[in-house]
């Protein structure tokens, strides 16, 4: 960078000084020296090949010989740190640098709590999306990040810092604001379990506070996960085997868990009945042995097929081929067998399974593990009882854990009530929404999110569930929405009655419509509303009003 | 010996040396300022300034720092001068030249500041 600099001053000052030393000639023969002034003004446009031309006088030959020597020198040297400078812009770890900085600001300025999410897979991608969703301040750090997909990240309401690098370097977890006060969370997605280690490590180290949310598909990985303290350690193929065993035990609850974990704007899923008869597992994979570990212990019957069963370590019995073919599933017993699940991670061959096995038999439970979300639409075409996709169930679970933790209370809280209760509470749900999932959401009883109630409580007032529940525009009718968890210091409250008096910091879980979330916010932070459904009459707001009602 | 080292302190030097030789004389008197020493001032503190550029000790951005200012006071000087003898009415008289000195001064000092900080480091860095 000095040299062009330094270039082009010695050849300005060349060119300048020789200007005015030279003498020039006039009109009338008088000699003329050019001034300083002058002589900048001409080089400057002669260097940078404007050319007005000779001024302030026509030039004597001598001044001319001179100036032929001097825009060969200017030009060149201009050019030449033009070059030099713009060929430093286009310098990749120049843009780097730059881009790192750009980023570290962004991330400086965020001043609402946020999610650091490492690694932009298809993972990545759909969790960041729903946060977003949701109105949740995200930065994503990735070593590759899809330049399409970047692109899709500017386009969002919010903005979206996103850097690329290695995640697993502690350096850039910081620079991505691991240490920032705001940091909600961190998600180490990345497709390797090594990065994931050491994302989680570095977290723990650095801000032993902020949550921790890690990807493991190996148990080796996990137990060194949780060694140190992560705090949530998702491995999707074991998540989704409880889920299929809970779908076995109690239908109802693995619905309702289903339709409240489910995306905004997702349409209601119909029940699920497994049966309990014979299974037969294709593919003796992580996923194959997540599902068959579940299965054991239901004591379930289990065939399996596998085409390499030495390598796997596969348990007896197992039968070897592709269960692509006809003949493997005849000879595992297709005809008498009541379930199948399709669970290689080749997304082709599932669907041949389930399409060979739903001809010889068609009215197995199909349970189809989709490794690809770009094959989403032949996947629907399918129509599986149950989809396994792991980036979906991932998403899904980090989603809810970070979001709504009370959520993720509540459904291990219904993992031990009876399949009835469940039952119940889903016909109950079912009343308040039509086509879409319920709108679950949370509420503390502090002064930023339910000022009115808290300040209510402070004056020794009562204030219960069910004067939330309220529904001011039609009387007599509560808001449709139902209490699913109250939270206070170490005890939980399933489904709170509408006699449950609050107290400061509660926190509640709340499934219900759009709407009946949006009318209660009213209720929490509006004094006069919540007034008029305590004691059923409206205080006048104003001083005129109360003075006129004395009168 | 350092080659790079001896051009670097040559041109810190020089600034100053021909920053003094413009500023010595009667601070008034037209006769005692040359506009060609003024020149040589602006030009060789250009270079000082462009070879402090890239070092990035806190020696390295003070000795920047000082070179700026002295920069941008002889800027100023070449200004006021040229603005007085191109646009104003009645040319160079004696006050208008004791501004254009007077900022050279000030540039002066920056310059023996720079030279002071060189002549720290190099009895502080002995090699």
């Amino acid at each position: 960078m000095r040299q062009p600099l330094l270039i082009l001053v010695s050849i300005y000052a060349v060119a300048v000084l020789g200007l005015v030393l030279i003498p020039g000639v006039d009109a009338d023969g008088h000699v003329w020296h050019m001034s300083f002034f002058h002589a900048i003004y001409f080089v400057s446009y002669m260097a940078t090949t404007i050319g007005f031309g000779e001024l302030p006088q026509a030039f004597s030959d001598a001044q001319r010989l001179w100036v032929i020597v001097m825009i060969y020198a200017t030009v060149v040297s201009w050019i030449y740190s033009i070059g030099a400078l713009i060929s430093l812009l286009q310098n990749h770890g120049f843009q780097q640098a730059w881009g790192e900085r750009r980023f570290a600001n962004q991330v400086r300025h965020i001043t609402e709590p946020f999610y650091l999410v490492c690694g932009y897979g298809e993972t990545g991608q759909m969790l960041v999306h729903a946060l977003l969703e949701d109105n949740h301040q995200v930065v994503v750090l990735d070593k590759t990040p899809d330049a399409v997909d970047l692109t899709i990240l500017e386009d969002q309401r919010l903005h979206v810092p996103s850097l690329k690098c290695d995640a697993g370097e502690p350096n850039n977890l910081i620079l991505g604001g691991l240490k920032h006060p705001r940091c909600a969370g961190v998600i180490a997605l990345t497709h390797s379990n090594d990065t994931n280690l050491q994302i989680a490590i570095s977290s723990k180290l650095l801000s032993p506070d902020v949550p921790v949310v890690c990807q493991a598909d190996s148990h080796e990985y996990e137990a060194n996960m949780a060694s140190f303290g992560t705090d949530f350690i998702i491995d999707p193929f074991d998540t989704f085997a409880t889920y299929l065993v809970v779908a076995l035990q109690s239908p109802c609850l693995f619905l309702l868990r289903q339709w409240l974990t489910g995306n905004r704007h997702q349409e209601l899923e119909e029940p699920i009945y497994p049966p309990s008869g014979k299974w037969i597992v294709c593919g003796y994979g992580r996923f194959g042995k997540a599902v068959i570990e579940k299965l054991k212990k239901e004591h379930i019957e289990l065939i399996v097929i596998e085409a390499t069963p030495q390598a796997v370590d596969a348990p007896q019995g197992t039968i070897k081929g592709w269960g692509t073919k006809a003949e493997t599933l005849l000879q595992a017993g297709i005809e008498s067998a009541q379930g199948i699940v399709a669970g290689t991670n080749n997304d082709a061959n599932n669907l041949s399974i389930v399409m060979t096995a739903r001809k010889l038999n068609p009215d197995l439970f199909v349970v189809l593990r989709q490794n690809r979300s770009t094959n989403k639409a032949i996947f629907e075409e399918i129509n599986a009882d149950m989809l396994m996709h792991p980036s979906h169930i991932l998403a899904t679970k980090v989603r809810v854990l970070l979001a709504t933790p009370l959520l993720n209370e509540f459904v291990s809280l219904g993992y031990h009530q009876e399949d009835a209760w469940a039952c119940e509470l889903i016909s109950r749900i079912s009343a308040l929404v039509q086509i879409e999932v319920p709108e679950v959401w949370e509420v503390r009883i502090n002064d930023q999110q339910a000022h009115a109630v808290l300040s209510t409580i402070k004056r020794a007032e009562i204030v219960t569930m069910g004067h939330l529940l309220h529904d001011t525009t039609k009387e007599k009718r509560p808001l449709w929405c139902i209490p699913l968890l109250l939270h206070r210091s170490n005890d939980q409250y399933l489904l709170p009655d509408d006699d449950f008096k609050l107290k400061q910091n509660d926190h509640i879980l709340f499934c219900g419509s759009r709407r009946a979330r949006l009318s209660m916010e009213w209720i929490l932070l509006n004094q006069h509303l919540l007034n008029y459904i305590l004691t059923g009459e409206s205080i006048r707001q104003s001083e005129v009003w109360r003075w006129l009602s004395l009168k | 010996m350092n080659q790079e080292k001896v051009v670097f302190g040559f041109f810190i030097v020089l600034a100053l040396t021909l920053n003094f030789g413009f500023f010595v004389g009667e601070l008034d008197n037209t006769a005692h300022h040359n506009v060609y020493e003024l020149f040589a001032v602006i030009v060789v503190n250009l270079i000082a300034t462009i070879l402090k550029f890239g070092d990035r000790t806190q020696m390295g951005a003070v000795l920047l720092a000082t070179s700026l200012v002295a920069v941008l006071q002889l800027m100023a000087a070449a200004i006021v001068w040229g603005v007085v003898e191109h646009v104003m009415q009645g040319g160079m008289t004696p006050d208008r030249m004791a501004s254009v000195v007077s900022l050279t001064g000030g540039a002066m000092l920056a310059n023996v500041i720079s030279v002071v900080l060189l002549i720290i480091e190099t009895v502080l860095l002995r090699r």
